[in-house]
């Protein structure tokens, strides 16, 4: 059987929101454009979790008429508090007046991403672009002058060994004037671009952090639709940053979920641990106690800010929303940013292809986009460099006394993978037993998430030397992914008297911690058979 | 030879299903959906038949919501011909009587000798539409079927099916039903230059009150409850003593 090739004008990679909403805006400037979508989940939203307080004007300036029945924006914020949990069971209020200006949440809506994504794909498809949910981009395809010129999707019915099955189908090459990569953050096509585009160059180092999200229903009594908590301190200590979040929204659900930032130094640290123990936080237990979870998802977040967001146009293409690093970090947001780097991309490769001289630059530096990355610019920075208590402390004197006008850049130079610190160095840490009612084992919790990947395939995570796990990982950090990995990928059992380091690969969530936080940068994910990885609903 | 497939639209069974607590049914908000897998190897069977050169035409047909006819699509990315889509406004409570009724329409309309089915879908588990269709249309019924083969004539069919003493082999005249079970076949998958011609191929649309068949529920759900996974946690167990210890301790021996 031989690969077959199409051509389309565009086609984009990856059905979350920067990803539709590009394809939209380049069907409502030019309807005669061709426009391909892929999306390596099952179906569009499968792939897809975040918290979320979600700011609609996007999609409103992307929709106007639709956006105002559009069933996703159902609950809209009303209280909004921050708690700083001060230890397991005391917590103090931070005043309205104290809260940083970009943590405020009022007009916007407690909303499902994935739905919304669901959402905006039917009006995708309405206009005419082409989804293909199922269908990984496997790698990307260049000319003869090295310009990007469309993607590979993988082949299908390959069994462990690399060999053929019975049902051996070939992928297929997509060819597109320009390729769009909206993989969400650590997208492993947008890594490769980076590097062999040198995107990042003069950036800071990218930064991330992997959040955690559960769904619970819970009785009436303990619901207040379009409440809203922020928390920060406790479990995690001054060595970790980031924060909690719990989302009262519709159908007597409650979201809840922790967010850790990935340039976390103790090797014994498992951030899905911290996230069980969240839960047992009696201003969290309050509202979860006798619930029912139904969810659980993870997935890395891009959190650098406006220093780490890489360059996005590059010859044959763009990487834009997560892939590329728009999210704002000072509210914590990535939807809306997202939205807009695609309306953006949309706007600018329409010019293009209609041989119009345009400079992205420009384009983006007079965007609402770029205004509101560069106010934050110093968020991240700041929390790294200074610590955290510090950090907050600067982030509320330059936003809410300064109003962001500070002539001062705060820049974090090392890598996440970097900030680990040895066996030894690292204070020893124990987390208590599940109790299986607020807090879990990650199998239970991967059972929820509805992960599942074909049996007799290869591994989809690859090792550039399959010996460092055990020979350097092992000895010097105690081989960190064993913990650092949420849905329990990497384990070292014991196999004919030798430890053996195994990858469970059917576990995987394509939350790409592996690939951002392995101190040896030794881990690679790569997209398994189309339509494996978690099956989230409503997340 | 025409084979028709009815196939149908489930839960995907990989998914979690969830109660809802208002309607006390199976929740399908938003979940996702597939074609029963028993169906896929119907759809497969069928394929095979057409490709060896024994059929000239394969038919899907299912009944359900506007969201059925990404389900109908798959079958013909697959391979399908054609595809019939008898449509209902909303979620219907279509019991196994009312659908091998609306088959039977069918299949007289284009007058097949051969309808491949799944034995079950996953969803309800009735196992009763194939038989009750070879009772309404008088056509020779093999049913769990996980060996098929045309005879040189194509006038009959000798299958294999899977029994609880074990495999029985029978031989029926067409026309004639044969519901799948599990290991028949390996189903393909829909590669997406077969998705983009799939788009293409025809697809009729009938409303399912045109075809004046009562479809008042005969059968009524009392209630639904989620099955207990809690106390179920799997074990891995080593030996047969153990695994008889075990069912000794849990009193179900």
């Amino acid at each position: 059987m031989e690969r077959e090739s199409i051509e389309y004008d565009v086609v984009v990679v990856g059905g979350g929101p920067s990803g539709l909403a590009s394809a939209c805006k380049l069907k409502q400037l030019n309807p005669e454009l061709s426009v391909c979508l892929l999306e390596k989940g099952s179906e569009i939203g499968s792939h897809i979790i975040s918290g979320a307080v979600f700011e609609p004007q996007t999609l409103f300036d992307l929709f106007p008429e639709e956006a105002k029945n559009c069933p996703t924006l159902k609950t809209s914020v009303v209280k909004d508090d921050l708690y700083w949990f001060t230890n397991n069971n005391k917590s103090i209020k931070v005043p309205t007046w104290l809260m940083p200006k970009s943590l405020h949440n009022k007009g916007n809506y407690i909303i499902s991403l994935g739905e919304l994504c669901q959402w905006i794909a039917e009006r995708a498809i309405n206009l005419g672009v082409d989804i293909f949910p199922g269908f990984p981009a496997q790698s990307y395809l260049t000319d003869l002058n090295g310009r990007v010129c469309g993607i590979s999707t993988g082949d299908m019915g390959i069994d462990k060994e690399g060999n053929q099955k019975g049902t051996f189908t070939p992928g297929m090459d997509i060819l597109a004037k320009q390729t769009i990569f909206a993989e969400g953050a650590r997208g492993h096509l947008g890594k490769k671009l980076i590097k062999e585009f040198s995107l990042d160059e003069g950036k800071t180092p990218q930064h991330f952090a992997i959040g955690f999200k559960e769904i619970w229903e819970v009785d009436n009594n303990k619901h207040s639709p379009g409440d809203v908590v922020h928390t920060m301190g406790w479990p995690l200590n001054g060595g970790t940053s980031g924060g909690g979040f719990l989302y009262h929204f519709e159908n007597n659900r409650i979201a809840v979920g922790l967010i850790v930032d990935l340039n976390y130094s103790n090797t014994h640290h498992s951030p899905f641990q911290e996230f069980q123990q969240y839960k047992q936080h009696p201003s969290i237990k309050q509202f979860l106690d006798s619930g029912k979870r139904v969810s659980y998802g993870a997935r890395a977040i891009t959190k650098g800010g406006i220093n780490s967001l890489v360059k996005m146009e590059f010859d044959g293409g763009m990487i834009i929303g997560c892939d590329a690093g728009t999210l704002n970090p000072s509210k914590i947001k990535g939807s809306h940013c997202a939205l807009q780097s695609g309306i953006l991309a949309a706007e600018y490769i329409n010019k293009l292809l209609l041989e119009e001289i345009c400079d992205f630059d420009d384009l983006f530096k007079n965007s609402a986009l770029y205004k509101e990355l560069y106010k934050s610019r110093n968020f991240s920075g700041a929390m790294h460099k200074f610590g955290f208590y510090a950090g907050a402390a600067y982030n509320f004197i330059e936003s809410n006394i300064f109003r962001n006008k500070l002539p001062i850049t705060i820049k974090d130079e090392k890598r996440d993978c970097d900030s680990l610190k040895t066996t030894k160095a690292s204070k020893i840490k124990t987390y208590p037993a599940p109790d299986n009612l607020l807090s879990f084992d990650i199998t239970s919790s991967l059972f929820l998430s509805g992960t599942n990947h074909e049996e007799d395939q290869p591994v989809h995570l690859k090792l550039t030397d399959p010996n460092i796990p055990l020979d350097y990982n092992n000895k010097i950090f105690n081989e960190p992914a064993q913990r650092y990995c949420p849905a329990g990928v990497y384990e070292i059992i014991e196999k004919d008297g030798a430890d053996y380091f195994q990858i469970n690969a059917q576990n995987c969530l394509h939350c790409k911690t592996c690939d951002i936080k392995d101190p040896s940068q030794n881990i690679n994910w790569t997209p398994p058979e189309g339509g494996g990885g978690p099956n989230y609903i409503g997340m | 030879m025409k084979i028709i497939i009815p196939i149908k639209r489930v839960l995907d069974p990989y998914t979690q299903a969830r109660i809802n607590k208002q309607t006390q049914l199976v929740d399908l908000t938003n979940a996702k959906m597939a074609m029963n897998p028993f169906c896929e190897i119907a759809v497969e069977e069928a394929l095979t038949l057409k490709e060896s050169g024994s059929a000239n035409e394969t038919i899907v047909v299912s009944i359900g919501t506007d969201k059925t006819v990404d389900t109908l699509r798959t079958a013909l990315a697959m391979g399908v011909d054609r595809a019939i889509f008898i449509k209902t406004e909303t979620d219907l409570d279509l019991q196994p009587l009312h659908v091998a009724k609306i088959l039977a329409n069918i299949i007289n309309r284009e007058q097949a000798d051969l309808i491949i089915m799944g034995k079950q879908a996953v969803d309800n588990d009735n196992n009763q539409t194939g038989q009750i269709l070879s009772g309404l249309l008088d056509y020779s019924l093999g049913t769990f079927i996980s060996k098929f083969d045309l005879s040189s004539d194509a006038k009959s069919v000798e299958v294999c099916r899977e029994i609880d003493s074990g495999i029985e082999t029978r031989k029926l005249n067409l026309p004639s039903i044969v519901t799948v079970d599990l290991r028949l076949n390996e189903p393909r998958y829909a590669s997406l230059p077969n998705i983009m011609k799939a788009r293409s191929k025809p697809l009729e649309t009938i409303e399912i009150e045109s075809l004046g068949i009562d479809i008042t529920p005969r059968i009524k759900v009392i209630s639904v409850e989620e099955s207990g996974t809690k106390d179920r946690a799997s074990k891995q167990i080593s030996s047969a003593e153990e695994f008889f210890s075990e069912l000794n301790q849990l009193g179900v021996l």
